[in-house]
């Protein structure tokens, strides 16, 4: 793979993520981290979603009019997870229950658009589907940090199946509250940037 | 990239119409698979929170509808009177629908469950055993959490107090706090609870923490950590759905109607 | 009028669309370095929520749900667009976007190149999305939909100016290195978040 592809699949793993240095996709990292098996829906959810419209907003990007592309994007954006959500509804039901509630947070979660603005006006397919795959796993891979934490040290389970045996069931575990709402969420991504950044000092921002 | 105006609209409108297009076609050559899903994922709730089918497990759809015929008989039933009516097909009907449409419903007397309107007829599921003996009644609840109107199942022992189960087939509360209704665990703690107490008021309540065993303690449920305003909900919307302003009339009716039959 | 007054107390500080909530939280986290650009945004925020709620409500009512193109003609009063929902609050959120973005960028360009790609973002902000979602749930008529989504802006303005406000404060403050910027940010809003939840009980 030639240089500036690797470049633009891997750096939004660490060196340029998308919820931890973009500051974008945070209010779904939020709402379903509580539990790891709506994590991981939700993050293969905005892979797929997001390299879609990535390639689909980067095919007729020199066509579409400055004055409305927000909405071009938006549009294409919508279609796509609606389109998506009916597919599952009517092929995989079970799954679709879980995730029905979030299309709205995929369509407005800001990655999409984010990477829309960002990459796909200004670069050919081959490398916004790059783009698309790259920011996925970047968001998918905090996510999956942020929910391990919230699931075991919050409710003592991991994808619902106990861990620590809690208080509550006879255990010794005391489950941290704190940690299942989102201030909880807050803190252990803030965490998450205290680590990064001391390991990669070149993110630091000056104070 | 072209500015002038006459370009501008012709794109919108051709992106407008392809989206529209696409959306719509998916939505619509769906409609009847999903249709299909909703209608078998009802009936496998009916049958789970009845304790025909455990919770969890993987019915085909012929499974699950042979034992749906087997053991469940849909009844219609009119609100306000709590009389059983023949007037609309149990099979066919469609609750929420009606409860939008202005001919088949009327505004919802003010409840803290936020439920606005009260179709005219709705549909209840009676259990029978082999030889044909109703042994659970299955009602429709439904009543508003924090960010999503939840739908479920309760099912009433025919003694029209005892507490079956407690299911909810739809609900859009956060996962992991209020998305808890769908713990097998705090379903578990239904079962065994009382509804009336002994002036007959309605008394069953989530409340805060923790409560004890059904035999001491009939009328609590544990509340669901960090989902106040959902637990509230399920409270809210169980005394709505039993009082006289939801089912109260046609359990007074159908309870009669035993002790004399 | 009493009953506006309890939706709008409801919307700005019971139901903050950012701190209760935890909705547009993007933009609330990265454009609130600065006080003059936080004000900026927030002000577009309440701008286009409180026009584009009661708008999703015109359009909720009078094209999308079951019963509703009876106007047109009655043999379309049996049709349910509510798919389409989401498809037209966007696109009518986007539109507002658009002018309000063309807007700044004429009145106001140094709030516009501060801005970058926040301002289009507005488009996607869940709280504006957020908004026009709950009226619906919600049922609000014409006038609580233009009350609620006052209130909501209002509610996400104070919060993000609030945030801006601590995090100017703080430059005078000895932050660990790799936790200045967004990191401590991440860990005052989760704090402000605990305080937020004081309002969680009160029921008006």
């Amino acid at each position: 793979m030639d240089n500036q592809a690797k470049h633009v699949l891997l750096d939004p793993l660490v060196e340029e993520n998308p919820i931890v240095l973009q500051v974008l996709g945070i209010c779904s990292a939020l709402a379903v981290t509580t539990k790891m098996d709506t994590a991981v829906v939700m993050s293969l959810a905005v892979v797929a979603v997001l390299t879609l419209s990535n390639v689909s907003i980067s095919l007729i990007r020199n066509q579409i009019p400055t004055s409305i592309r927000i909405i071009v994007q938006l549009t294409i954006i919508a279609s796509l997870v609606i389109i998506a959500d009916q597919v599952m509804k009517a092929y995989v039901f079970e799954i679709s229950k879980q995730l029905s509630v979030f299309v709205g947070l995929i369509i407005t979660n800001c990655i999409l658009m984010g990477r829309a603005e960002a990459f796909a006006m200004q670069n050919p397919p081959g490398l916004s589907l790059l783009d698309g795959i790259g920011n996925g796993f970047g968001y998918s891979l905090i996510l999956v940090i942020t929910a391990f934490v919230r699931e075991l040290f919050g409710s003592g389970k991991l994808y619902g199946k106990p861990v620590l045996p809690v208080v509550t069931d006879g255990g010794w575990y005391q489950p941290n509250g704190l940690l299942v709402t989102s201030a909880g969420a807050f803190f252990i991504i803030g965490g998450i940037i205290w680590l990064l950044r001391m390991w990669k000092p070149d993110q630091m921002e000056e104070g | 990239m072209r500015h002038d105006i006459k370009y501008t609209f012709l794109f919108a409108t051709i992106v407008c119409v392809v989206c529209g297009v696409l959306v719509s076609w998916s939505a619509v050559s769906l409609a009847d698979r999903q249709a299909e899903n909703a209608a078998l994922d009802k009936m496998k709730n009916v049958l789970m929170v009845s304790g025909l089918a455990k919770q969890g497990e993987k019915l085909s759809a012929e499974q699950a509808r042979g034992l749906f015929e087997q053991a469940i008989k849909p009844v219609a039933v009119e609100l306000a009177t709590g009389k059983i009516t023949g007037a609309i097909d149990p099979a066919e009907y469609d609750q929420r629908a009606a409860a939008a449409d202005p001919k088949l419903s009327r505004p919802a007397p003010p409840n803290p469950a936020k439920v606005k309107r009260l179709p005219k007829y709705a549909v209840i599921y009676e259990v029978v055993d082999k030889s044909g003996q109703p042994t659970m009644l299955v009602l429709p609840v439904e009543g508003y959490g924090l960010w999503s109107t939840l739908y479920g199942f309760l099912a009433l022992d025919v003694d029209l107090d005892t507490i079956r189960g407690l299911s909810y087939y739809e609900q859009g509360e956060t996962a992991g706090l209020g998305g808890e209704v769908d713990n097998p665990r705090w379903k578990a703690l239904w079962p065994g609870r009382k509804v009336f107490d002994k002036n007959g008021q309605v008394a069953i309540t989530v409340i805060k923490g923790h409560a004890g065993p059904p035999d001491t303690d009939p009328y609590h449920v544990d509340g669901l950590s960090g989902a106040t305003l959902t637990s509230r909900g399920v409270t809210n919307m169980l005394h709505f759905w039993l009082s006289d302003a939801g089912f109260g009339p046609f359990l007074k009716n159908y309870g009669a109607s035993r002790k004399d039959g | 009028m009493e009953h506006y007054l309890d939706l709008a107390v409801k919307s700005i500080f019971i139901e903050n669309m950012a701190l209760a909530f935890f909705l547009g939280m993007c933009s609330f986290l990265a454009v609130s370095k600065k006080v003059n650009t936080a004000l900026g945004l927030g002000a577009a925020v309440i701008f286009v929520m409180t026009i584009t709620v009661p708008a999703n409500n015109l359009i909720q009512n009078h094209l999308l749900k079951k019963g509703a193109l009876a106007w047109v003609s009655d043999s379309l009063a049996g049709y349910d667009l509510e798919f389409l929902g989401f498809l037209c609050f966007i696109g009518t959120i986007a539109a507002m976007v658009q002018i309000v973005e063309m807007a700044i960028d004429k009145y106001a360009p140094a709030l516009y190149s501060t801005l970058g790609v926040f301002l289009p973002l507005i488009a996607v902000n869940c709280a504006i999305l957020g908004a026009s979602l709950f009226m619906v749930n919600r049922d609000y008529t014409l006038a609580e939909s233009t009350v609620y989504g006052l209130g909501s802006g209002i509610g996400w303005f104070l919060a993000i100016v609030a945030l801006a406000s601590i995090r100017e404060r703080m430059e005078y403050s000895n932050v660990p290195r790799p936790l200045r910027g967004l990191g401590i940010t991440f860990m005052v809003t989760g704090l402000m978040a605990i305080g937020f939840m004081a309002f969680g009980g009160i029921q008006l």
